[in-house]
């Protein structure tokens, strides 16, 4: 069913922030789809990379209550096959980091239950907790 | 050779055998791996933010200590410094280029650690398999004592050693360095087109079923061509990949564990060392039955 | 003339006779202005901050304790007139400067995680177990640019990281828990909490035995020197002094 969007100007500022945020042309996306096609987690994200740039595109805010940033492992498979040479894990980023800066973390770092902290290596909970806590 | 050696968090910790493993097949090699004298957490990722300088304070500093390896002799005349954990070689190669990029950003950062002494910009971010690239494999053929023979190893690359394209140290979509080690050191090598794909990184810690089920895909589609073995260059990776395989267990009952090992490992076993440096022992699946069937271990 | 003999005591009693017996305006050679909480002070010079501050009319019933660099409790942080860099201090063993702007933290929130170290394994994942924000550190040295102590903080931090204990607790030994550390911090970790904790499973796994000491422990427990116990509660008060002045006046005392 189509929806009609109206760009404001707020749309328009999003957009911005998205851009400066991640340093890319987010407009010179012609959604080829190639991302959401290489992205190893795209079967548990609610929107597909491409819907995420498509979305930024327009300056719709909603994206930021989508879960499909967060699912994103920042392999930079899409990075690598971008054939406008975008760097789609950077809008990823700039879209937890807008969340995040403003102390909104995405995960209980004191939730993760004593077996999984005694199993897990270093490696693990401190990249996660740089991906999901601000 | 003497080279300054990133060991990173994990290899201090539940990686040892990586890099006990490394640093005896290294001594094989006649390369000395010299430890950073003072080192902090590299960070395991990259900040991918524009604005972001804080993030790249760590890495920055633990190249500003290769610099200062080479003022005070530890090293002479050797500004390259190598990580065996490839996400650790990803971060610092990734910082480095990026203040390198930014004179602006170069000069803050420098400001701000003004307890340090200024980063020139001299040291360059190596991979361990670029430094034996390098060396060239023949040498490496040279020194096996116990050829591998038999043994179906499949590589498996995952990702930050490959992407982005600057920091990457072979093609992205058609990877041979790993193959062309393990052939070096005479195992039977099997390609498998998932060997690039993520094991889902850091999302182990969030939804571990997400990671058993990607780390299903990828030793499934190995086996499939034949790969009794797999071997990795990163902590996180043999993580998923090898010890995740309790939760593939839950999800897919009939699932055969897999051996996953760290390259050195299988360096160490061909070199014919002492057992003590193989680490077998810290693998969750245990290599040696696969090995001993092999006739490869005693 | 005869030269006025002057005692050490004299000295003493000359130098802290503002402490005695409050400092009169007249005998004050120095001033110096600082500020607290945006107030201005004119202050004797050669006091210290808490002195200044008591000086100043300031009754301190927080922010105040040992008064000797000990406790932790006077973290004092300030900027000097002209300079933008923060410096910290504690209060009872700083001395004032012209131009200080100053203010107190008596108090940093932190909860110290629950644990017991006879229960806990000696490894590494233990560290992240009870202070997983230790993985949050960006190496970004406040911590240690904070610390009134001079300590090493930020290596100590990523000792943890790494779970040496041992440098840990070597590091952090001089630590008095005055806070600073962790209320600069950016990921917000406790600093002195993980270096307690860290110091507290040296000591318990990390640290040889003391052979020695467990040796005597058990002989005490065995009941060897019961004896030698019930004969000295014997004596009277006299003879107790006799035994003890004996004692001191043939043996060496290191």
């Amino acid at each position: 069913m189509a929806r009609k969007i109206v760009i404001t100007s707020e749309n328009v500022a999003f957009l911005k922030k998205i851009s400066e945020l991640s340093d890319q042309v987010i407009t010179r996306c012609d959604q080829c789809g190639t991302c959401s096609g290489s992205c190893p987690m795209v079967e548990e994200m609610d929107i597909t990379p491409a819907q995420i740039m498509r979305m930024v595109q327009l300056g719709q805010k909603e994206v930021m209550d989508t879960k499909a940033m967060w699912i994103c492992a920042s392999c930079f498979a899409c990075t690598v096959r971008c054939p406008r040479g975008l760097d789609v894990s950077k809008v990823a980023e700039a879209l937890r980091q807008v969340k995040l800066r403003q102390a909104i973390d995405y995960i209980d770092v004191n939730g993760i239950p004593d077996e999984e902290m005694e199993r897990l290596p270093q490696i693990a909970i401190v990249s996660s907790f740089r991906k999901f806590t601000g | 050779m003497k080279i300054p050696y990133f060991p990173g968090c994990t290899l201090k910790t539940t990686a040892k055998n990586f890099e006990i493993s490394a640093l005896e097949v290294s001594k094989v090699l006649d390369i000395e791996l010299v430890e950073l004298p003072k080192w902090n957490c590299c960070g395991t990722v990259t900040s991918l933010t524009d604005d972001d300088l804080m993030h790249h304070l760590a890495p920055i500093r633990d190249l500003i200590r290769v610099e200062e390896m080479n003022e005070s002799g530890l090293v002479d005349n050797e500004y390259r410094v190598v990580a065996l954990c490839t996400m650790c070689f990803n971060v610092l190669k990734r910082s480095n280029q990026r203040i390198k990029e930014r004179p602006d950003e170069f000069k803050k950062l420098n400001d701000f650690m003004y307890l340090e002494k200024d980063y020139q910009g001299k040291t360059e971010v190596i991979h361990y398999m670029e430094l034996l690239r390098d060396l060239d494999f023949s040498k490496v053929s040279e020194k096996v004592k116990n050829p591998l023979k038999g043994l179906k190893v499949s590589p498996y690359y995952g990702c930050l050693m490959l992407r982005p394209k600057e920091v990457g140290i072979d093609d992205p979509e058609s990877p041979t360095i790993q193959a062309d080690l393990l052939g070096a050191i005479g195992a039977d090598v099997i390609d498998n087109p998932f060997k690039t794909r993520c094991c889902g990184s850091y999302q182990t810690v969030r939804d571990k079923y997400t990671v058993a089920e990607l780390a299903y895909d990828i030793i499934t589609r190995a086996r499939k061509n034949g790969a009794e073995m797999i071997t990795s260059s990163c902590p996180l990776c043999l993580f998923n990949l090898a010890d995740r395989q309790k939760e593939v267990m839950e999800l897919h009952p009939e699932f055969e564990p897999m051996p996953v090992l760290y390259f050195t490992q299988l360096m160490a076993l061909a070199f014919g060392l002492d057992e003590k440096y193989f680490g077998f022992e810290d693998n969750f699946i245990d290599p040696r039955p696969l090995l001993r069937e092999k006739g490869l271990l005693k | 003339m005869a030269e006025k003999k002057i005692s050490l005591m004299d000295t003493v009693k000359q130098a802290s006779k503002g402490v005695i017996s409050g400092i009169d305006k007249k005998d004050v050679e120095h001033w110096v202005e600082i500020y607290f909480l945006g107030k201005a002070y004119q202050v004797p010079a050669g006091l210290t901050i808490m002195q200044a501050l008591e000086y100043a009319g300031y009754r301190l019933i927080r922010s105040c304790g040992c008064r000797a660099g000990f406790c932790g409790a006077c973290s004092t942080v300030f900027r000097r007139k002209g300079e933008y860099k923060l410096q910290t201090a504690m209060a009872c063993q700083t001395r004032v400067e012209d131009g200080m702007y100053l203010v107190q933290i008596p108090f940093s929130p932190a909860e110290k995680p629950l644990y017991d170290i006879e229960k806990e394994k000696y490894e590494a994942s233990v560290f992240l177990k009870y202070f997983p924000e230790v993985a949050r550190c960006v190496s970004c040295n406040t911590c240690t640019k904070a610390c009134p102590q001079d300590l090493q903080v930020m290596d100590y931090v990523q000792a943890a990281l790494k779970g040496d204990y041992k440098q840990v607790a070597e590091l952090s030994f001089e630590c008095i828990q005055c806070g600073l550390c962790a209320i600069r911090c950016p990921a917000e970790i406790v600093q002195y909490h993980v270096a307690q904790f860290g110091r507290r499973m040296y000591g318990k796994y990390g640290i040889p035995r003391e052979e020695n000491t467990e040796k005597r422990v058990k002989e005490i427990k065995n009941g060897e020197f019961n004896k030698k116990f019930e004969e000295i509660m014997s004596l009277s008060e006299e003879e107790l002094r006799s035994v003890y002045t004996e004692q001191q006046n043939t043996r060496e005392v290191y």
